[in-house]
């Protein structure tokens, strides 16, 4: 135990007096906190349009003012040609283009139909997809309109059914997206400390030699381990309630359910997370290739655990594959604590593989570490 | 100049005889790229929901089928009451329930109208918005579908056209993004600690004491890694093109240039980070803490730059990211030439300058 003790010490001190580490370590996940949270937001709010009336009717104004009063549309340019309101998608200045063309009114009364073309800029393929719903929601609308308007309402044949979708958003009624960003993040950044830092710690002793005067030394195999390990670990959850802290200060984010269940599952976390960080620095050299393949796993586990896009948007086999992955089970498990409330029985599952990943890779792990040079 | 051939030559060598890292450079891209190709996406395929059927009538059953088989939902279970959603939700693996009002077909044929709820799990904001979002508009289509069937006087045919990507393919959006945060990541990571590790290990001394000039030894020290990231940026256009089916509709010369630019833009930022720190920690620790999160979110990877608070905004168009993935999208899906990047293009030239001369100019030619 003393021993562990003066080794810990050692560590503390090591990191207190690395005047650039310090930083790193507490300042920019903070300022990234702080601004991160506000950027991630894939909401569409308004869809860009550009208007080429051709036709400068009465009916064709009355449509444009259909899309002006739309709370999903917003009308960025009125243009005279085709090419003009093309040019304005191609330049991203409207994500879509309504062509009227030049007759539009008397073809509808006169010949009792007419054309209409819409364009849109398809690179975004869901702002593209929901926005020609919507599109279509208000042209079927302003058919039944001038219909009832020309024909008269009593004879009309077209009596139209109206089915209201009502979206209602549970455990986020205001749809405040930072709400969920912030956990992520959070996630993030413990990821990293828990992770990267371990492995590069021991692969900086075995590069700078120093590995050898502790190889020597009485130390206990499981003592170094420990002492190398749990002072990140105690700074990861230090960094974790920081953050909840400034969520709940700045960010007014809900923290609805038990803060003990949350940190005892992000302990167990952070102990799959190190055992990672423990087998790479076994099988690295320099701390070049730690580096390396701690990115590499690190940027696949973090863009694979839902954080950015959605875990069920993913194609099956990914979906299997993600079953392995840590980062989308805490992922999940802190969001179902903190915002849903969620208790022991729903999420014991979950939580009970986090245990058996931690069980399994701290075993890999430290039999692979051998006190030789 | 003999000197300064040399020491490049020396440079290829101590890249070339690290078989291992050279692996990981090599190898790891082309991962990155088919895994993240296939997995980042928002689409919503197969998501899972709950249906709660008030009704049961041939209207809701013939709503719920279109709802099954659109190919973006999976229905999962049938609930019977309300208290269940919340039981659901708590599981979390069902995001969206969708609920009939009672005596659906009956309202909808007398009074014309009747409501379905739509309640999604938003604890993931942005999934639930979008799951919300497709369900509107599945029903929307079903109704527009519903009353166009009877016979109109009037009718408003409009034809509509996906411009640059005609079969909503989600891998058009986030490819060119994908593309960026590989390139500067890996690159910026390999040169961030080349300086720095001469410094580490004190061979740094050695270099000091040689007649080549500090712009020799950065130089010197990227010039290699532009070879080896072209071949990356080869093997990720490749890809991008082949197993994603981007198009390349513009001149495959002009986006490679780009692809070059891009390149020497972030190694000379990694030059710069190595230049300005004193361990190989602190080096590897910035250009992953500092550069990864910013390239993925403030870049228009993934979200939007539009929907962004304007200081956000004004971040976002510092990060030479966002004006590469600008560039992308302009050569590859929408075929423009030089015309409509050259400002892109001289932003990401002014920075790739600046950062070298930054990293002249923090170079020291003493030892602390």
């Amino acid at each position: 135990m003393r021993t562990i003790f003066f080794i810990l010490r050692k560590e503390f001190l090591q990191l207190r007096r690395n005047k650039s580490m310090l930083p790193i370590i507490f300042v920019v996940p903070l300022v990234q906190l702080l601004i991160l949270v506000n950027a991630a937001t894939m909401e569409m709010k308004d869809i860009t349009v550009s208007i080429c009336d051709n036709d400068m009717s009465s009916t064709s104004r009355k449509l444009t003012g259909k899309f002006e009063g739309s709370p999903f549309f917003k009308i960025t340019n009125f243009t005279h040609s085709v090419e003009e309101s093309k040019l304005d998608i191609e330049k991203e200045n409207a994500n879509m283009a309504i062509v009227i063309p030049r007759h539009f009114e008397r073809d509808l009364v006169r010949e009792n139909k007419a054309d209409l073309q819409i364009l849109f800029n398809a690179i975004n393929g869901t702002v593209a997809g929901i926005g020609s719903a919507y599109a279509g929601q208000i042209l079927m609308r302003f058919n039944n309109e001038m219909i009832t308007q020309w024909i008269g309402a009593s004879n009309s044949p077209a009596k139209m059914n109206v089915i209201a979708a009502i979206s209602s958003f549970w455990y986020n009624p205001d749809m405040n997206y930072k709400v969920f960003m912030v956990p992520a993040i959070l996630v993030i950044l413990v990821t990293i400390i828990g992770m990267m830092l371990a492995a590069m710690n021991i692969v900086r002793e075995k590069e700078m030699g120093t590995i050898e005067q502790i190889n020597v030394t009485p130390i206990k195999k499981i003592h170094f381990i420990i002492g190398k390990l749990l002072p990140f670990w105690l700074i990861a959850l230090f960094m974790l309630a920081f953050g909840l802290t400034v969520g709940k200060l700045i960010f007014k984010i809900p923290i609805v359910g038990n803060l003990g269940w949350l940190f005892l599952v992000a302990g167990v976390y952070l102990l799959v997370m190190q055992g990672i960080g423990l087998m790479l620095s076994n099988a690295a050299k320099t701390q070049q290739q730690a580096m390396f393949i701690a990115f590499f796993f690190m940027i696949i586990f973090i863009m694979m655990s839902g954080i950015f896009t959605p875990v069920e948007s993913m194609p099956t086999w990914a979906q299997t594959i993600d079953q392995l992955n840590p980062v989308a089970h805490f992922m999940k498990l802190i969001r179902m604590i903190l915002l849903k409330g969620s208790a022991f029985v729903d999420f014991y599952p979950l939580f009970l593989k986090l245990c058996a990943f931690a069980v399994v890779v701290l075993t890999i792990a430290v039999s692979q570490y051998k006190k030789r040079v | 100049m003999k000197s300064f051939k040399g020491f490049v030559i020396k440079e290829f060598y101590h890249i070339f005889r690290d078989k291992r890292t050279l692996l990981i450079l090599f190898a790891m891209p082309v991962l990155q790229m088919l895994l993240f190709g296939y997995v980042i996406t928002n689409e919503v395929k197969d998501a899972q929901i709950a249906i709660f059927d008030k009704s049961k009538d041939v209207i809701t059953r013939k709503i719920t089928g279109k709802i099954a088989s659109s190919g973006y939902f999976q229905i999962s279970t049938y609930i019977e009451n309300e208290d269940e959603i919340e039981k659901v939700f708590k599981e979390g693996y069902i995001k969206e329930v969708v609920v009939f009002e009672n005596n659906f077909a009956q309202k909808l044929g007398k009074d014309g109208t009747a409501a379905i709820n739509i309640i999604t799990d938003a604890s993931d904001a942005n999934t639930a918005n979008l799951l919300a979002n497709y369900t509107t508009a599945i029903i929307n289509d079903f109704m527009v579908k519903e009353n166009a069937s009877a016979v109109l006087p009037m009718k408003i045919n409009s034809e509509t056209r996906m411009l640059y990507n005609p079969e909503l393919k989600g891998v058009f959006m986030f490819v060119p993004g994908t593309m960026a945060m590989i390139l500067i990541l890996v690159c910026a990571l390999l040169t961030s600690v080349t300086i720095v590790k001469e410094k580490e290990l004190g061979t740094m001394e050695v270099l000091l004491v040689s007649p080549l000039k500090p712009y020799q030894i950065i130089i010197g020290k990227v010039a290699p890694y532009v070879a080896l990231s072209l071949v990356n940026a080869t093997s990720i256009l490749l890809l991008s093109n082949y197993v994603f089916g981007l198009p390349i509709q513009g001149s495959v010369l002009l986006l490679f240039s780009e692809c070059l630019l891009f390149i020497m833009l972030s190694l000379s930022l990694g030059i710069f980070i190595s230049t300005s720190t004193d361990s190989q920690q602190v080096a590897m620790l910035i250009s992953m803490v500092a550069l990864m999160l910013p390239t993925i979110i403030l870049s228009g990877f993934i979200f939007p730059i539009e929907n962004m608070p304007w200081w956000l905004q004004i971040i976002c168009h510092v990060n030479p990211s966002t004006y590469f993935i600008v560039i992308v999208k302009n050569i590859m899906l929408k075929g423009t030439g030089f015309i409509s990047v050259w400002k892109e293009t001289l932003i990401l030239f002014g920075y790739t300058i600046l950062f070298i001369l930054l990293s002249i100019k923090k170079f020291k030619i003493r030892l602390q």
